[in-house]
């Protein structure tokens, strides 16, 4: 398991612990990932969050022309294994998991220890914030390439 | 009132019995619920179908039948699980002091009705 930011570790250990999630992958709605686990390489690392912001941001879309609330999480149910995306608030703005598990555990385990996860990261994240750097396109591959490299140790 | 609604209601009115839910065995989601206010009906959901569902995958192992009903005894109460067709699991949690034995007859009888 990787993260970004040591205060994230300790939640995210608990819940792969308790709910025998195969992979998972925590993100900004805007793609950045802050934490994997599971996940060899960093092309689907890359290629998962940003799918996983995408389907966010158009749920989100969605409920709002429907009128409703948020959706609190998408499931998609597979033979083999299966996949739940969910967002939630921080201090330090809107993230995204995204969770993939099989037959050894169940949908309502999941999101039993995926809930208690988001309360640990709520209560863990520091309250100063960083002053957030300028999102500029020169920048931007460096940033990317530093944080794989941070993921994956490499 | 329908068939899982009745259920509930034969559990519940066990005294002891400080709630009953159907739940998913698979999914470990609540289908239907009548809990006391205190109780975490989703954590028991999960909790307790992931409990049947391993239980069932040991006596499997062991080369014996799923088991047809399963008390899990705590210091504070028990958990009751009767697993029955459909993927569903009727659950009951009770206090110490409650008629276990008469809980165990509604939950099986509720469940075989439900099949």
């Amino acid at each position: 398991m990787r993260a970004l930011e040591p205060w994230v570790v300790a939640p995210l250990q608990t819940f792969i612990t308790e709910s025998s999630a195969r992979l998972i992958l925590l993100m900004t709605t805007s793609g950045q990932v802050v934490a994997q686990h599971g996940f060899s390489r960093s092309l689907d690392v890359m290629t998962a969050s940003a799918l996983g912001a995408a389907i966010v941001a158009s749920t989100e879309e969605l409920a709002r022309i429907m009128g409703a609330s948020r959706f609190g999480a998408v499931v998609h149910g597979g033979s083999r294994q299966s996949c739940m995306l969910a967002a939630f608030g921080t201090p330090r703005g809107r993230w995204i998991g995204l969770v993939v598990f099989g037959s050894e555990t169940s949908v309502g385990i999941v999101q039993l220890f995926f809930d208690k996860m988001v309360e640990e990261l709520v209560g863990a994240a520091p309250k100063e914030h960083p002053s957030p750097a300028p999102v500029l396109a020169e920048n931007f591959e460096h940033d990317l390439n530093a944080s794989l490299k941070e993921l994956f140790g490499r | 009132m329908t068939a899982a609604d009745e259920a509930l209601e034969r559990v519940t009115q066990v005294p002891g019995v400080r709630g009953s839910l159907l739940i998913s065995a698979d999914d470990g989601l609540v289908v239907a619920e009548r809990l006391m206010e205190g109780i975490d009906g989703r954590a028991v959901a999960a909790l307790a179908a992931s409990l049947v569902q391993r239980l069932g995958r040991a006596t499997g192992g062991a080369g014996l039948q799923a088991p047809k009903f399963v008390h899990l005894r705590g210091n504070a109460g028990s958990v009751l699980a009767a697993p029955g067709g459909d993927d569903l699991v009727l659950v009951a949690v009770v206090d110490p002091d409650a008629n276990v034995g008469r809980a165990r007859i509604e939950m099986l009888d509720a469940v075989g009705r439900l099949a």
